[in-house]
């Protein structure tokens, strides 16, 4: 998907022609989340500048940006995943339902917000197993066995695995496996789920089934994506957020981002000037 | 010669040089040397298990597997039965293991999850420090201190409070099982220690994220998830230890009591087999005598050698499946 | 905050609050041993252990010369067999070998590390006590040289193999011979980790006792030349702590302390030498 050439589009755009650029939250949405004013420190040096935005209940949000340009970064502060990181340092507000996510247990947090990493990393356990593991910590108000089917059909996985459960996840292929560490998030029930490229290590065919599934899952969570495709972003999402080099460029709906970038920066990217 | 980016080959390299010129720069000398050293290892060890097994060969002759299930061991009658000595290993080698694999994993988990990295590696520096001590140093502090400590406190106070167990009763004199199993304990915990922590860290970063994503509290991410991961290389550093704790002599010598006996009582004086071997061989009279003995040394051999070799496997395993090459 | 996740964080804290103990007791028991040594043989170190022989069963005073000098000569012995074997050795496996010889010689020295010293004792006995019908200094350096080999030889080989391709193409592309290259830039390249590996191997063999049980077995005099039994500073700790003499047992804490404070500073040299050095694999 190309911008057809046009001339530069101003800043000067209000936010009732266009829907939203920058940093203004979008309007008669409910947030999920919010962030503001992050910035975001590796030891003395900062990474992200900054950053704004909000995350739409039930929609996909994706954030897309060349390598480095801190979209990874920006995605682990929403469950708090940098805290794994000895000196990261995290300056500024992120809410969950109005809460700080910087007040409230850890823990806590980490189950109403999953995640699910690049590389396809099930547990060393059977398929059951794994996907059992959340329930087991945490506890489960349904019977493991249903819990365990439920999120398997959510993830589009259980009639493959159905007469399988019990062997090692490991014999499962990598767009399988992905789709059960998806099973294995959903199983907590989070009210949102991230996901870190999660098609980038899978073939074509897994990541069309990755894609298909992410847009109905929205039903059930809020879906915060990092891709590093802008075809992906452009087909699965409702909202997308562009970064450079730490900073937020543009956040749009993503129709709008595609076709008409409201930054010159944007725009270079989309159309593949760089990154 | 093959100046080309090829890994070195046995084969002799045919083609671009003669044979004189490469005699004249040396090469081929060179080879010839430290070919006969390299192969002179294996000579070596070859005739190892030849000396063993030959300098037995009266006992094995005479006693044939009888000698694994006779209690007793009578140089003067001249009946050599090897089941005390063995007991004896496996007792104090279990001993020492329950003690050290507890404790060995425990700190290995802090070294390699919780401690920073500088930490992590100035205590790995003083478990290593430890490892190099030798067995007759901690004879020495098994004699002078902790003989005493368990003659004095421990064993009375086991005996007050478990005593109506069969492994805590009977009379306690400091030496005997139980002491020689703590002190083997303290001797192979930095092997477990050091092969353990080197498994944790290498299992994937995603493992643990993934755990402590789904809601995991930072023990509940160690113990459920990167520990099964590791658990292949972590059995490999207790057969390691167990291997190191079999052929231990001196410190065990120095606080087992050195009697024969087998009993199911911890505090009971024994004997292993490396133990009887040290205080017998210059003493033995007979050839009969002497052989029984390196029999029981080939029967130590053979049981480290398995254990070795399975350690070896089994920490192999863990390498290739941290690195995708294995599926678990 | 759940009743329920209030136990699991409380268990979480607790039990890593446990491993910080084990780590703690594993690392102390370095310092209770030294502290134990230092305090009880620390004061009868003196001129006279150093430089007088045992005197006879039951009179106090005496020292420990003949051992210390019976404990230099074993390791030069064990020194001159183990390190030409396993450096040797390890150049022929880096430089010269193809897999199936190297997977055999790796396999032959593995087997042997894992051989616990009596029995390596027991094969120095046979093999050159026996035929001499005597113990002897050579029979102990035997035992002892036999048991550095593998360490020096499987050390050697990963710091000669870690040795970057681009300085051995350099050197062929200049065209040197093989031999050339391995002397003049391949080992001196790599000769922080083979000295390191030498001197661990040195440490380890210092403090054995056992298989110079019936090799070296033990004297109380000076033993003159190569083929007479020798007294050993490990073999005399063992025999004077077992012994119900206190002057002994006053002189083993001495001799502990000597014997271990030169092991302990040996692996520290070793492991410093390692340290300085750059972009070679960790020992």
């Amino acid at each position: 998907m190309h911008a057809s050439v046009r001339p530069a589009v101003s800043l000067n755009i209000t936010p009732s022609q266009t829907g939203a650029i920058g940093r203004e939250p979008i309007a008669a949405l409910p947030m999920r989340m919010n962030i503001s004013e992050l910035n975001f420190f590796y030891g003395p040096k900062q990474v992200l500048f900054d950053i704004g935005m909000g995350v739409a209940a039930s929609k996909v949000t994706a954030l897309i940006g060349p390598s480095g340009c801190g979209k990874s970064t920006l995605l682990r502060t929403l469950n708090r995943m940098h805290e794994t990181v000895r000196n990261a340092r995290l300056k500024g507000e992120i809410l969950l339902d109005g809460q700080s996510i910087l007040a409230q247990d850890v823990t806590q947090l980490r189950r109403r917000v999953g995640m699910v990493f690049q590389r396809p990393n099930p547990f060393p356990k059977s398929i059951f197993e794994n996907v059992a593991y959340g329930l087991r910590i945490n506890g489960s108000k349904l019977p493991i066995s249903e819990a365990v089917e439920k999120s398997l059909r959510h993830a589009a996985l259980w009639d493959e695995v159905k007469d399988h459960l019990q062997k090692s996840a490991y014999e499962l292929s990598g767009g399988q496996q992905q789709r059960l560490c998806i099973a294995r998030a959903l199983a907590v029930e989070p009210e949102v789920l991230l996901l870190d490229e999660p098609c980038s290590a899978l073939d074509p065919i897994s990541t069309a089934k990755i894609e298909e599934l992410l847009v109905q899952l929205k039903d059930l969570c809020t879906i915060v994506t990092v891709t590093h495709n802008m075809q992906q972003a452009a087909r699965i999402s409702d909202f997308t957020a562009f970064l450079l080099t730490g900073q937020l460029i543009e956040f749009s709906p993503t129709p709008q981002l595609f076709t008409t970038p409201g930054d010159a920066r944007t725009e270079a990217y989309i159309t593949g000037r760089f990154g | 010669m093959a100046a080309t980016t090829s890994v070195p080959s046995a084969s002799p390299i045919s083609g671009s040089r003669s044979f004189v010129r490469r005699l004249r720069e040396g090469d081929e000398v060179a080879r010839l040397i430290t070919f006969l050293f390299a192969v002179s290892v294996v000579l070596v060890t070859l005739l190892l298990i030849f000396a063993l097994w030959q300098g037995s060969a009266l006992a094995r002759h005479k006693f044939g597997l009888q000698f694994f299930f006779t209690r007793v061991w009578d140089p003067i009658a001249e009946q050599f039965g090897a089941l005390p000595f063995i007991y004896g290993t496996l007792m104090t080698a279990t001993v020492s293991l329950v003690i050290a694999v507890p404790l060995g994993i425990g700190a290995a988990i802090f070294l390699a999850e919780l401690a920073s990295a500088r930490l992590s590696d100035a205590l790995e520096f003083f478990i290593d420090l430890l490892a190099a001590v030798p067995s007759v140093i901690y004879g020495l502090l098994g004699v002078f201190i902790v003989v005493p400590l368990m003659r004095d406190y421990v064993q009375p106070g086991l005996k007050a409070t478990l005593g109506f167990l069969p492994l805590f009763s009977g009379p306690a004199y400091g030496v005997g099982f139980l002491t020689a199993g703590i002190v083997l304990a303290i001797m192979v915990i930095p092997y477990i220690i050091s092969v353990s922590r080197e498994v944790l860290m290498s299992v994937p970063r995603d493992q643990r994220e993934a755990a402590l994503g789904l809601g995991s509290t930072r023990w509940e991410s160690t113990w459920k998830v990167v520990v099964p991961f590791a658990r292949t290389g972590i059995m490999g550093s207790i057969f390691l230890a167990l291997a190191r704790a079999l052929g231990e002599t001196m410190a065990v010598t120095m606080v087992i009591g050195n009697t024969p006996t087998i009993s199911a009582s911890l505090f009971s004086p024994g004997y292993t087999i490396a133990a009887v071997i040290a205080n017998e061989f210059t003493e033995a009279t007979g050839d009969l005598y002497l052989q029984a003995l390196v029999e029981l040394g080939l029967v130590l051999f053979l049981l480290t050698f398995l254990l070795n070799g399975l350690a070896r496997l089994l920490i192999v395993i863990t390498s290739q499946r941290g690195s995708g090459t294995a599926h678990a | 905050m759940s009743p329920r996740l209030r136990w699991r964080k409380f268990v979480s804290g607790f039990m890593l609050a446990m491993t910080g103990v084990c780590a703690l007791v594993a690392v102390s028991v370095l310092f209770f041993i030294l502290g134990y040594l230092v305090y009880h043989g620390g004061t009868s170190i003196n001129w006279s252990f150093f430089t007088k022989l045992p005197t006879p069963v039951g009179e106090t005073g005496g020292g420990m010369a003949n051992a210390i000098v019976g404990s230099a000569k074993l390791l030069l012995a064990a020194s001159l067999l183990g390190v030409p074997i396993g450096f040797l050795g390890a150049i022929y496996l880096a430089e010269f070998s193809g897999s199936k010889v190297a997977f055999v010689v790796r396999y032959a020295a593995d087997l042997l590390n894992g051989v616990p010293s009596i029995v390596i004792g027991i094969f120095a006995y046979s093999l050159v006590v026996l035929p001499f019908k005597h113990f002897s200094t050579l029979a102990g350096g035997f035992a002892l040289g036999l048991m550095m080999v593998p360490i020096t030889l499987r050390s050697t080989e990963e710091f000669l193999l870690a040795v970057p391709r681009a300085l051995r193409e350099a050197a062929m592309a200049l065209g040197a011979s093989k031999w050339k290259t391995i002397v003049t830039v391949i080992v001196p390249a790599a000769y922080r980790g083979i000295l390191t590996a030498v001197l661990l191997a040195f440490a380890r063999v210092a403090g054995e006792t056992a298989p110079l049980l019936f090799t070296a077995f033990g004297n109380r005099y000076w033993s003159p030349g190569w083929n007479q039994p020798t007294a050993s500073l490990p073999v005399m700790i063992f025999t004077y702590a077992v012994a119900p003499y206190e002057d002994w047992h006053r002189q083993a804490w001495a001799a502990g302390l000597v014997l271990l404070g030169l092991i302990l500073v040996i692996n520290i040299v070793a492991r410093a030498i390692l340290a300085r050095g750059i972009a070679v694999p960790r020992a």
